[in-house]
C-alpha cells in the first residue's frame, strides 16, 4: 500500500463501532493494534440496499468455512462485495456470528454506563444495529455476520471450538470494493472468546485508492470468482 | 452419530395436517406453540430448504448463528433448540431419524447458481425464487426477511482445516425430522429444485408435511 493513496487512517477504539461506503476501486485495511482482536462485520451494496452479505453463498461457492486471502464475500445477487487481497492472519470466522446483550451480560456481568461512563459494555448486535440505523437499516437486515480475525474449528462431530491467539499485534487484513460497498463494523469480543473480562481491543481503519490488479488474486482464485466478477462488473454497465 | 437418532411415537393417521409438497414448490404455513411439524423425506437425499418467523412479529426470526453458539455444535438433530434473532426459543428438534441438518449451505438462488456452476445456469428454478413467490403471495414477508435457512436432510461437514463439502448418503426415503413449535411461528419451506449439486442426489423429491396438535 503506497501511502500516497491512503485518504482516511482512524482508529476504532474497543467496543467502538462505524459504517462507510467503501467505493468501488477502494480497499479498507483492518489492522489488529494489539492482539486478540475481533471485528464483527456487516456489508451491503450501498446502491441498492436489499442486497446484503450472504455467508451461506460465500462459503459454499468457494468451499470453504473460513475465510483468508483469495476469497471473495458475495452477496444474495451473485456479486462480490468485498474481496480478501491481504491477510496476515490467516483465518476469519463465518460460524459464531456476533454477540449480543444477554451474552454479554451472562459472560461480563453488569457494566452500565451509569457506572462506567464510555467503558461500557456494549456488544457487537446493538452496536451493528445502530450503525446500520443510520443507513436507514433495520434488525431485519442483520444476517449472519462474518468475525475479522477470529477462528472457530470445529471438530468432526461437530463441536466449535474458539482459537485463542488467532491473531497477533500488527497483523491485518484488506478488502478490496469492486462495487460500492457499506461495510458496518464493531471492535467487539467474539462471543465464543472464553476471556472473562469485557476487554474488546481498538482496530485501526486505512482506506486508499487501490488499483484493481490487487483483486487478481481473488478473481483467479476459482472459476467460481471469475464468474462473480462478471456479474459485479455488469452491475456497472 | 447413530446416538441422536429419535423415533417418534406419532402416528400419522392423527395428524390434523398432512400434505405432500411436490419438489420443486414452496409451502408457507403457520404453526402455533405446542404444535409439532415433521417434515418427511419420502424418497431420500431431499434438501427441505425452511425459515421460521414470529407470527406475532415476523421480524423476529430464525438465527443460525445465534442458535449453533448455544448448543456449540455446528450440526442439528434432536435436542437442538433453533433460537431467534432476539434470543427465544422458538422450535426444538424432537425426533430424527437422518441425524444432521445444514445451516451453512443456504438456499439456492438464480444468482448464486450463476457463480457456482455457470453463467446460463440462472433460468433454472430455484429456492430463492420459491421463497419470493411465497412471500409476495402471502405479504407478511419480502426479500428483506430471507437470511440464512436450515436445509433439511443435507450434510455439509467442515473440515479441520476450515474447508466445507457437500456430501450425500445421510437422508433415505422414510427419514423424517420433527419440530415442536415454542412460539407461534410462521414457516417458509422451498423443496429444493438444484439440479447441480448432491444435495438432492440430482433427482428433486416429494416431501411430506404433517402437523400434529
Amino acid at each position: 500500500m503506497n501511502d500516497m493513496n491512503v485518504l482516511l487512517e482512524e482508529t476504532i477504539p474497543g467496543g467502538g463501532h462505524a459504517s462507510l461506503i467503501v467505493k468501488r476501486g477502494q480497499s479498507l485495511r483492518l489492522t489488529d493494534l494489539r492482539g486478540g482482536a475481533n471485528v464483527s462485520v456487516m456489508l451491503v451494496n450501498a446502491a441498492e440496499k436489499s442486497e446484503r452479505l450472504n455467508l451461506p453463498d460465500t462459503l459454499k461457492c468457494q468451499h470453504t468455512a473460513k475465510l483468508t486471502a483469495g476469497h471473495c464475500l458475495y452477496s444474495d445477487m451473485g456479486r462480490v462485495l468485498a474481496a480478501i487481497v491481504a491477510d496476515t492472519c490467516g483465518w476469519h470466522d463465518s460460524i459464531g456470528g456476533v454477540s449480543n446483550a444477554e451474552e454479554v451480560h451472562e459472560r461480563y456481568g453488569t457494566g452500565r454506563y451509569q457506572e462506567l461512563r464510555n467503558a461500557f459494555h456494549r456488544n457487537g448486535a446493538d452496536n451493528l444495529l445502530v450503525e446500520m440505523g443510520k443507513w436507514g437499516l433495520g434488525i431485519s437486515d442483520l444476517l449472519m455476520t462474518l468475525n475479522l480475525f477470529s477462528r472457530v474449528d470445529v471438530t468432526h462431530a461437530g463441536a466449535l471450538n474458539f482459537v485463542p491467539g488467532n491473531s497477533k499485534a500488527g497483523d491485518y487484513v484488506e478488502l478490496y470494493a469492486p462495487m460500492n460497498t457499506l461495510v458496518v463494523l464493531t471492535a467487539i469480543q467474539h462471543p465464543l472468546d472464553p476471556d472473562p473480562h469485557y476487554a474488546p481491543k481498538p482496530v485501526k481503519l486505512t482506506l486508499s485508492h487501490a488499483s484493481p490488479d490487487v483483486a487478481e488474486l481473488c478473481r483467479t482464485s476459482c472459476d467460481e470468482n471469475v464468474r462473480g466478477f462478471i456479474n459485479t462488473e455488469r452491475f456497472f454497465l | 452419530m447413530t446416538n441422536t437418532l429419535t423415533l417418534s411415537d406419532k402416528r400419522p393417521e392423527q395428524a390434523v395436517f398432512r400434505e405432500t409438497l411436490a419438489a420443486g414448490e414452496p409451502w408457507l404455513h403457520e404453526l402455533r406453540a405446542g404444535q409439532t411439524l415433521r417434515i418427511l423425506d419420502l424418497e431420500g437425499n431431499q434438501a427441505v430448504d425452511t425459515l421460521f418467523y414470529s407470527l406475532a412479529d415476523p421480524r423476529e426470526r430464525f438465527d443460525p448463528q445465534r442458535t449453533l453458539r448455544r448448543q456449540g455444535s455446528l450440526y442439528l438433530t434432536t435436542g437442538t433448540v433453533l433460537y431467534s434473532n432476539l434470543g427465544k426459543p422458538m422450535l426444538t428438534i424432537v425426533a430424527d431419524t437422518c441425524g444432521r441438518h445444514d445451516t451453512l449451505g443456504g438456499a439456492c438462488a438464480q444468482e448464486s447458481n450463476t457463480v457456482r456452476y455457470a453463467l446460463e445456469k440462472r433460468y433454472m428454478h430455484s429456492c430463492r425464487d420459491n421463497y419470493l413467490r411465497a412471500c409476495a403471495h402471502d405479504g407478511r414477508l419480502s426479500k428483506r426477511d430471507i437470511g440464512a435457512n436450515i436445509n433439511f436432510f443435507m450434510n455439509v461437514p467442515v473440515t479441520s482445516e476450515g474447508g466445507l463439502t457437500f456430501e450425500d448418503g445421510i437422508s433415505a426415503p422414510g427419514k423424517y425430522v420433527e419440530l415442536h413449535a415454542e412460539m407461534d411461528v410462521i414457516v417458509l419451506i422451498s423443496n429444493c429444485p438444484q439440479l447441480n449439486n448432491p444435495c438432492n442426489a440430482y433427482n428433486p423429491t416429494p416431501a411430506e408435511l404433517l402437523i400434529w396438535n
